[in-house]
This record gives C-alpha cells, sequence and structure tokens, in this order.
C-alpha cells in the first residue's frame, strides 16, 4: 500500500475504470510514476485537454471535441445512407471496418420493458426527424443480436414506415468460427440465411 | 444449499465487469435468481438470452443467499424469436408478465409446464396468439385470479355463456345477464374452446385477459401499470392478423 493519499486516490480512481481492479490499477499507477516524463504527464495533459473538449455530437450522438463530429461535418459521407447504432462503441467499431461510407445515428442504449427504457429515453425522435431532414435513402439498423437489440430494431422500423427501405446487418458464422463451437442459435440464424455459392 | 432444475432465463442484468446475474423460472423451484460468474463473458453470451432453455445448477451457503448458477444450455430459442417480429414481441411479454406477476420462489408448476410449451411454439405465427391467449388465461388462474367460465353465474345454465362479470370473473349467459349486459365484458367463444378461433375473437379474448390482468391482477396485486411488453404485443397480433 502506497503511503501517500493522492496516489491511493489516483489508485482507486483507476480501479474504477473497466478492465482494472485494485491490484492492476496499482501497477498501472507504479509504472506512471516511474514513467513519469514519458506517460504521466503527456497523459495527465491529454486527459485535462479530452475532459474540456469532448463532447456528444448534437446530430449523431457520437462523441468528438466539437459540437459536430468529423463524420457528420463530412459533406463526403452524405451518402443517403444511416446506420444506427446502439452506442459509441459500436460506431467506432463500425468505423474500423472501414466498410460503411455514410453517416450514423447512436441510440444511446436499447428498448427494454424491464428496464423500463422507452423511446423517449434513446435518440428515436431524433432519428426520425434525421430521417427526413438529410433526404436519406436507406436505414440500416446495426444493433446487436439480442432480444432487446431486435426489438427495438422492429420498434424503429415501424416507426420509420413501409416507404423507406430499412435494412438490418445479417445473423451468423464469424470470419473464423468454427461450426463445432457455435451455439445453436447462431447456426439456425446461419441456416435459415443462407446464401447460394 | 444446492439443488439442479430444469429452467427458463427470463432476465439477465451485468453484474460487475464479468458476472451476471439472470432470473430464472423453473419447475420446482419457481422464479429464482442468482449469479453467473463469467456470465457477462462473449462466450457465453449467446446462452444466455431471454427465453432460453437451460440446466441450471444452484449452491449459496445460505438458503436466503441469492447463490451462484452454473448454467449449460438445453436449448435456445434466440433464432426463433429474432426470426420473427411477433415472436420477438411475443417472448418480451411473456418474460416482462412472468416477471411481473410471479414472486421469487414461490412454485408454480404447472404455469412452468405450460411457459414451456408455449415458448416451443415460438416461430409458428399461425399458432401463437391463441397460445398465448390460453397461457394468459393459465397465468391469472394461477395468480388467484382465474376466470370461472364452467357456468352462468346468475342461473346456472351452461349453454349460451356470453358475458363475463368484471367483479368476480365468472361467465353469465345471455339470459342472466338481462339488462345488465352493457356492464358485463364480452366472452368471446374462444375463450370456451368452441368456434373458429378467428382473428376477432382471439382479440376479444386478449381484451377479456387484458382487462383482468390491469385491473385485478396489476392494481391489487403488484401495485403497478402492467408491462408495454404486453400491450406491445396484443396491438402487434391484431395488426397483423387484420393484415
Amino acid at each position: 500500500m502506497s503511503s501517500n493519499r493522492d496516489i491511493d486516490a489516483l489508485i482507486d480512481m483507476m480501479a474504477k475504470l473497466p478492465g482494472l481492479g485494485p491490484r492492476s490499477a496499482r501497477r498501472a499507477v507504479l509504472h506512471l510514476i516511474r514513467k513519469r516524463a514519458l506517460l504521466l504527464t503527456p497523459l495527465a495533459d491529454l486527459m485535462q485537454t479530452v475532459a474540456a473538449t469532448a463532447r456528444e455530437c448534437v446530430t449523431c450522438g457520437n462523441v468528438g471535441t466539437s459540437d459536430t463530429c468529423d463524420i457528420c461535418a463530412s459533406p463526403k459521407r452524405a451518402t443517403g445512407e444511416l446506420c444506427v447504432v446502439e452506442d459509441v462503441a459500436d460506431l467506432w467499431a463500425m468505423e474500423r471496418s472501414g466498410v460503411f461510407k455514410g453517416r450514423y445515428h447512436v441510440l444511446g442504449g436499447t428498448l427494454s420493458a424491464l428496464d423500463a427504457v422507452g423511446p423517449e429515453e434513446l435518440r428515436i425522435p431524433k432519428l426520425i426527424s434525421r430521417v427526413t431532414d438529410e433526404s436519406i435513402t436507406e436505414v440500416i439498423l446495426a444493433l446487436n443480436a439480442t432480444v432487446d437489440g431486435q426489438t427495438t430494431a422492429h420498434y424503429i422500423a415501424d416507426q420509420l414506415g413501409a416507404d423507406l427501405r430499412v435494412t438490418s446487418l445479417a445473423q451468423g458464422v464469424p470470419i473464423g468460427g468454427e461450426l463445432d463451437y457455435l451455439d445453436d442459435g447462431t447456426i439456425s440464424a446461419a441456416l435459415r440465411a443462407r446464401k447460394q455459392v | 444449499m444446492e439443488w439442479r432444475d430444469h429452467g427458463i432465463l427470463l432476465n439477465v442484468r451485468r453484474h460487475g465487469e464479468s458476472s451476471a446475474i439472470i432470473d430464472v423460472f423453473t419447475e420446482s423451484h419457481g422464479r429464482h435468481a442468482g449469479v453467473v460468474r463469467g456470465g457477462a463473458s462473449r462466450k457465453i453470451a449467446p446462452v444466455l438470452q431471454p427465453g432460453a432453455q437451460l440446466d441450471l445448477a444452484w449452491r449459496a451457503r445460505l438458503e436466503d443467499h441469492i447463490g451462484t448458477f452454473q448454467v449449460e444450455p438445453v436449448r435456445s430459442r434466440a433464432a426463433a424469436a429474432l426470426g420473427s417480429r411477433l415472436a420477438l414481441a411475443g417472448l418480451n411479454a411473456v418474460v416482462a408478465l412472468t416477471l411481473f406477476c410471479l414472486p421469487e420462489r414461490e412454485v408454480h408448476g404447472a404455469l412452468y409446464t405450460r411457459t414451456e410449451q408455449l415458448l416451443d411454439l415460438l416461430g409458428q405465427d399461425e399458432l401463437w396468439p391463441l397460445a398465448y391467449l390460453r397461457w394468459e388465461q393459465a397465468l391469472l388462474e394461477d395468480m388467484g385470479y382465474g376466470l370461472d367460465l364452467s357456468s352462468c353465474a346468475v342461473t346456472g345454465v351452461r349453454e349460451g355463456l356470453a358475458y363475463v362479470s368484471p367483479k368476480t370473473g365468472r361467465a353469465v349467459s345471455t339470459g342472466g345477464a338481462g339488462e345488465w349486459a352493457s356492464r358485463l365484458l364480452p366472452l368471446p367463444e374462444v375463450m370456451l374452446g368452441q368456434g373458429d378461433a378467428s382473428a376477432n375473437e382471439i382479440a376479444q379474448g386478449f381484451d377479456l385477459t387484458g382487462f383482468f390482468l390491469r385491473q385485478k391482477l396489476a392494481a391489487e396485486l403488484v401495485h403497478k401499470p402492467l408491462p408495454e411488453a404486453r400491450d406491445r404485443f396484443v396491438a402487434l397480433a391484431n395488426r397483423l392478423a387484420q393484415a
């Protein structure tokens, strides 16, 4: 245990981060202190900067350093396709793939009857207004393949109406997946969505 | 303390970074909660989807502890549920109503069997609305608000039953209703196991069970409004039937 109250407080704060417990937080703090010039000071400066500038994009809900994120600000991304995701982490995952060239809309969660999360708690009304305002031609529902995720997808599809093309991500065998290790739900979904080779 | 049973997964909540607290409906132990170590991992996520049939081993030091579950998948219903809009809405309604109505650790063996049978029909959209209506009837009965549709509450006759008393839940015949008919709830033939179980009759059945779920069970027993998932399912089933 460290003898300094500030260092203890730093360890306690670090231990609250996802993936870190008290032991790993202590190790991380010790590492930062040992590499003060290389890691600790730049990290502290960056954290201060991000704390001052990070905000939610007013249009899509992505996290950036200005009111409108880079994706929403870019005219190249105005393809008429809008990808709806549950969380900012999902948006970043889609961006990492580099495949989707349109814009995003972050819901901020999924509908859940049990947790009393209704459409008003999510950014669904904003999504509906964006579809009209931005002349969207296709909405891609990239929501999790869970009961809550798909319930939300059906609800959004109902709200958007039949005139708009609304699609969802395919479900099936992941790249590198071995059938022997897949659960029977995934195998059923994959079989249902089979295609001609 | 430990036991082993089969059960239906009702709900999963994350507990800490790696564990989950699950709610299951079991045959011999009723609705029961417990911690699943590693339940938040990606490996087990497909198994812990609402509606899944699980083999459960529960263990705790004392009986009133929440305890831990070891879970093994028996069969997944996720693919059937996610493959159909009606099935998904139906699964949500069953799970929400079960969690809403049943107290923890109270055995409801007959209702468990009905629930398992109902969930095994997920994906068979043409059968589901009627099966669900029968399940709601069984749920009301298990919770002490069962409809007595055996004979007329006024005259005792077994024929011509056309209404249900909103106060007692007992059937009333056309003759017995007399001038009180407008104050009684219509009883569709499908609730008596008669007729062709048309979409209109099933919709009337939903109105009837909905009345008792809302006015009796929710208001008098649970003291909370009925889960929206039930209304969403009924609205969807009625809409699809009209289309």
